[in-house]
């Protein structure tokens, strides 16, 4: 019989393993098959500094378009929310940031569990209403792909059961710990193969058209 | 043999009155969780009831199951407890060996015929009947033969429970669990190594009082207590909750006395008693004492990898694993942009110039 401390050594030992080797080979693949398609050199003289021009288009598409804003005001503010929960969440909990220190080598300053926790409803929270909007507006909903779902739920779950482990909902704690670890690994297999990969890709995309503006030296 | 004194008689004769008597039942009751009403219901049940026979049984064990029962401290539950049970047998304790305790074994067997508590210690190995005998009889031959007559069984310690330490990878001896092999008999699993004096005392008392076994969870254990973990009930919660932990067993955090989880506490996965309990008679639990929870009373606890590992933090070397990931990855990522490129290269080579002649011409 498999006990909730074996099948929590489980989702530490080897499907952790599993789910590491998958989701590094994977974004690995991804990355550098875009990387080396390469593209035409350009020979134009430069008027203005590729990197400047990057660098400065990787921060300021984060700001929101004033248009835009005026028009989705909500999706923008419910998915900045997220976003940063998101991020707060999984690299400012101690308990990740040792998972982080195992690998790196190096840790950085974790916020107490009571701030992690308000900061997990409240993203649960963004995810949920977004997910509302998003089925109960007919246009989101005609755009969205089953994909969309499937991404939404597995970056759901390790929030929710995380939540529910720390709060000994359901099950007890083992248990819940091992369902969290395992959502998370789900997230890790699914990541490099869907939208996900957005978190890098976006980055580069930024970077690729600041730098061709820079080049170009585009007055911004 | 001098007739045998009721628990009344004894308790006198060392020097309790009835007020300790009554206080005893109260611990009893406060330890089950049981209401302050069945308080005289005790004191009846132990003064009248004849003295429950118990069959010690020890087999690959440490002795630490023992000892954690039999410390001296006085006057404690656990002491008032074996004043009224009758221990026919226990192996380690016993002045008598070989065939001579056999016979006392049997008799007690005969005497108390489906009656006896059979109370475990040590796992029971089969991978060869060799490895742990008792005048000549394996531990398996012989937990079969008394536990078929027994009223209950107690499985004390993390071995007798769940295979325990000589259980850990490889296993060499075929080491299992007391309900691995008796599947028809009523069984308690009292975990722990050693398991908490209260615990093994309070399921003896509940037993004795009531004729019947405490509430039990899942994994046979009873709730009482262990239907909470040590996290939830540790005085260094507040500084996890907090963000204040110790980063090294020296450092200004541990002279603090923060939380330990960064050094690998198992607190949080390990349901027991100690930090309400304690040990010693209250003194300390391990990790008022400085060092992490083990997780002792846990199923595997030995192979659920490194005790100064956090909980979070996965037990395999997923670093090195990443790193082969990382590269293969990236071979197969470049081997995949190279062909894309020959692909672009091929159809860029393959490709027929259409001139607007061409066309004019195909129209015709």
């Amino acid at each position: 019989m498999m006990t909730s401390i074996d099948f929590l050594s489980w989702v530490r030992g080897p499907v952790f393993i599993m789910a590491t080797a998958i989701f590094v080979f994977g974004i690995s693949l991804r990355l550098l098959e875009i990387v080396s398609l390469r593209r035409k050199p350009d020979y134009s003289a430069p008027r203005g500094s590729r990197m400047v021009g990057g660098m400065r288009t990787l921060f300021s598409r984060s700001m929101y378009d004033k248009s835009t804003f005026q028009r989705s005001a909500f999706t923008i503010v419910a998915g900045y929310i997220f976003h940063l929960g998101l991020f707060i969440v999984t690299f400012l909990s101690v308990p990740h940031i040792l998972l982080f220190r195992e690998l790196f080598g190096f840790d950085w300053f974790g916020l107490p569990t009571i701030l992690i926790d308000a900061v997990t409803v409240i993203t649960l929270l963004a995810m949920l209403v977004l997910l509302i909007h998003r089925l109960k507006n007919p246009v989101r909903r005609f755009l969205s792909t089953f994909e969309n779902y499937v991404v939404w739920t597995v970056t759901f779950l390790p929030l929710l059961t995380g939540y529910m482990a720390y709060h000994h909902s359901v099950f007890p704690y083992p248990l819940m710990l091992g369902l969290h670890i395992l959502s998370v690994e789900i997230l890790m297999v699914v990541f490099p193969f869907t939208q996900l990969m957005h978190t890098f890709t976006l980055f580069m995309a930024r970077w690729h058209t600041g730098a061709n503006a820079g080049h170009r030296g585009i007055q911004v | 043999m001098s007739k045998p004194q009721s628990i009344a008689e004894r308790l006198s004769n060392q020097g309790f009155n009835r007020r300790d008597f009554l206080k005893f039942c109260g611990i009893t009751a406060t330890v089950m969780g049981l209401p302050p009403a069945v308080i005289p219901q005790i004191a009846n049940a132990l003064e009248k009831t004849p003295r429950q026979s118990v069959i010690w049984l020890s087999f690959q064990e440490c002795t630490g199951c023992t000892a954690s029962l039999t410390r001296a401290h006085a006057p404690t539950l656990e002491r008032l407890i074996f004043d009224h049970i009758s221990l026919d047998i226990h192996h380690t304790l016993q002045a008598a060996s070989g065939e001579a305790a056999e016979q006392i074994r049997k008799q007690a067997m005969k005497d108390n015929q489906g009656n006896y508590l059979l109370i475990v210690e040590g796992s029971i190995p089969i991978g060869n009947p060799g490895y742990s005998t008792i005048a000549g009889m394996s531990n398996k031959d012989m937990l079969m033969e008394v536990a078929k007559d027994a009223k209950a069984i107690i499985a004390v310690g993390t071995c007798a429970a769940y295979g325990g330490i000589p259980h850990a990878y490889p296993n060499p001896t075929g080491a299992v669990s007391v309900e691995e092999l008796i599947t028809n008999k009523p069984i308690v699993n009292i975990p722990g190594c050693p398991p908490i004096p209260v615990a093994i005392a309070g399921v003896i008392a509940h037993t004795v009082t009531f004729g019947t076994l405490p509430e039990l969870d899942s994994l046979k254990r009873p709730v009482t207590f262990f239907g909470q973990n040590i996290h939830d009930r540790c005085y260094r919660r507040p500084f996890y909750d907090k963000g204040l932990f110790a980063e090294s067993f020296d450092d200004e955090g541990a002279k603090k006395g923060w939380c330990l989880y960064k050094l690998g506490c198992k607190g949080p996965v390990t349901s027991n008693t100690c930090a309400t309990e304690k040990w010693n008679a209250g003194v300390s639990f391990p990790i008022e004492s400085g060092h992490g929870c083990l997780g002792c009373s846990e199923p595997n606890f030995w192979d659920a990898g490194s005790f100064y590992k956090a909980l979070s933090v996965p037990t395999g070397d997923f670093a090195q694993t990443a790193g082969y990931a990382l590269a293969a990855g990236a071979a197969v990522g470049v081997a995949t942009g190279l062909l894309n490129k020959k692909k672009k290269g091929d159809a860029a080579k393959n490709h027929e110039t259409v001139t607007i002649n061409d066309l004019d011409r195909k129209q015709q």
